[in-house]
């Protein structure tokens, strides 16, 4: 069952950022594996923080709710959180959310690299 | 057990087969409120459900969502992450309980617990179902009241709402889990129309861009109309019809007397809340009559 998978694929530093890729399903059992990630790429404090999100065939609101938190953090040192990988379900939950204006969405995760 | 899997076609989320739901009238005679109802909800679809108040539309939630007990026939369900479809009749508490997690549920009252504010009524589904950080059930409870247009109402409490407001809060709360169904009972009673269209498109956006199955109970036909991709009328415990929305569109659309039969006029004066017509002809005059000269 992909239920003992585990979401958090990679975390890899590039210079003075880090790439974190994601995978699966990103729901309320998968969020806090998910939000420890993040907050702990957060705490070096990269320049760009990237999620990568190809690999991800589902997410729900606290998935969603775990990248605002992350956003939130990475503002408050004045970092850059990109998305890379969106798919067209995630895409989907930002317009419903109105998110899609908060969040820096890139085509690649070498464009949200250089951004 | 019964071969379930011949029965429920592959796209059907539910499947509903010959429904019986009986209760004991005044007299301790079985009346059947569901007698005999069978139809598919297909996965994606908003299903409409219409029919003369007190025909059984909210008895037939009930069933759907396990908390009347049918008295006979089945409903399966085939749900994501479950190989073969189960029926609602055969589990048993804790299987139900499993299953409702991934429904929503907006009852015809809204349902709010009343010692707890809007925010508290939102975040608590999220609270029993995971170990989300409180942070982050923050920010989901923000963005399901923003679907919902409720921000401001975030820290009132149930009894410091309008009907309208308390049915929205209800929506924020019934979408808290994300579920894969959605069942609505009258989302749209009581709303002010630009409120009552924003709820509609809401409803729209869950089914159309992340493909939750939906359905709803209504009165509002313009509601129904704009949300339904098919509908299904009852009459008297029975399915009188079930289709697209365009077919109803077009018995809405045909005058009574070019239709073929007294079902589709039947439903021609449902849709177009003609008072004459065969719904109000049979309409209890034989009882009324009795009543009167006969006093019995
Ligand atoms: N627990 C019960 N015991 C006995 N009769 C019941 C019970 N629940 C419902 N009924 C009867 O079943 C019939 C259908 O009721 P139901 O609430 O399903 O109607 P409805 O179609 O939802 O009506 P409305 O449009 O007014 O909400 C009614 O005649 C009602 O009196
Ligand atoms: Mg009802």
């Amino acid at each position: 069952m992909a239920d003992h998978d585990n979401c958090v694929r990679e975390v890899r530093r590039e210079g003075n950022d880090i790439v974190v890729s994601l995978a699966g399903e990103i729901d309320l059992h998968k969020a806090p594996e998910v939000h420890r990630a993040l907050v702990g790429a957060c705490e070096g404090k990269p320049r760009n923080l990237v999620v990568n999100l190809e690999q991800v065939t589902y997410m729900d609101s606290s998935g969603i709710g775990t990248l605002v938190e992350v956003f939130r953090r990475v503002n408050a040192y004045e970092g850059k959180l990109g998305l890379s990988g969106v798919g067209p379900r995630v895409r989907s939950l930002f317009e419903i959310t109105k998110l899609d204006k908060f969040f820096n969405i890139y085509p690649s995760e070498a464009e949200a690299l250089r951004a | 057990m019964t071969n379930v899997a011949v029965d429920v076609p592959n796209n059907a989320v539910i499947a509903v087969r010959d429904l019986v739901m009986s209760f004991a009238g005044p007299d301790g005679r079985l009346v059947h409120v569901l007698d005999g109802v069978s139809f598919e909800v297909y996965a994606g679809e908003t299903l409409v459900i219409m029919g003369g108040s007190g025909c059984g539309k909210s008895t037939l939630l009930n069933c759907l969502i396990g908390e009347l007990r049918p008295t006979d026939g089945h409903i399966y369900y085939r749900i994501k992450g479950m190989n073969q479809p189960v029926d609602l009749r055969a589990m048993n508490e804790k299987g139900l309980n499993e299953l409702r997690k991934r429904f929503g549920i907006l009852f015809q009252s809204g349902a709010l617990f009343n010692s707890m504010t809007v925010a508290e009524n939102i975040a608590l589904p999220l609270q029993e179902h995971s170990y989300v950080d409180s942070s982050i059930i923050d920010i989901v409870v923000t963005l399901k009241l923003q679907q919902v247009h409720m921000l401001e109402h975030r820290d009132k409490m149930p009894a410091q709402l309008s009907g309208g407001q308390k049915k929205r809060a209800g929506l924020a709360r019934a979408t808290a889990l994300d579920p894969e169904i959605l069942y609505y009972d009258e989302p749209s009673a009581g709303l002010d129309p630009v409120t009552s269209a924003a709820i509609d498109q809401l409803m729209m956006d869950l089914s159309k861009k992340l493909q939750v199955t939906s359905v709803v109970v209504t009165h509002e036909m313009d509601s129904a109309f704009r949300i339904a991709d098919r509908m299904v009328m009852l009459d008297r415990g029975k399915v009188l019809k079930i289709g697209r929305r365009e077919e109803f569109e077009s018995l809405r659309d045909t005058s009574p007397e070019r239709l073929a039969n007294d079902d589709e006029r039947l439903i021609h004066q449902f849709l177009c809340g003609d008072p004459e017509g065969p719904l109000t002809k049979a309409d209890g005059t034989s009882e009324y009559e009795k009543l009167i000269i006969a006093g019995e």
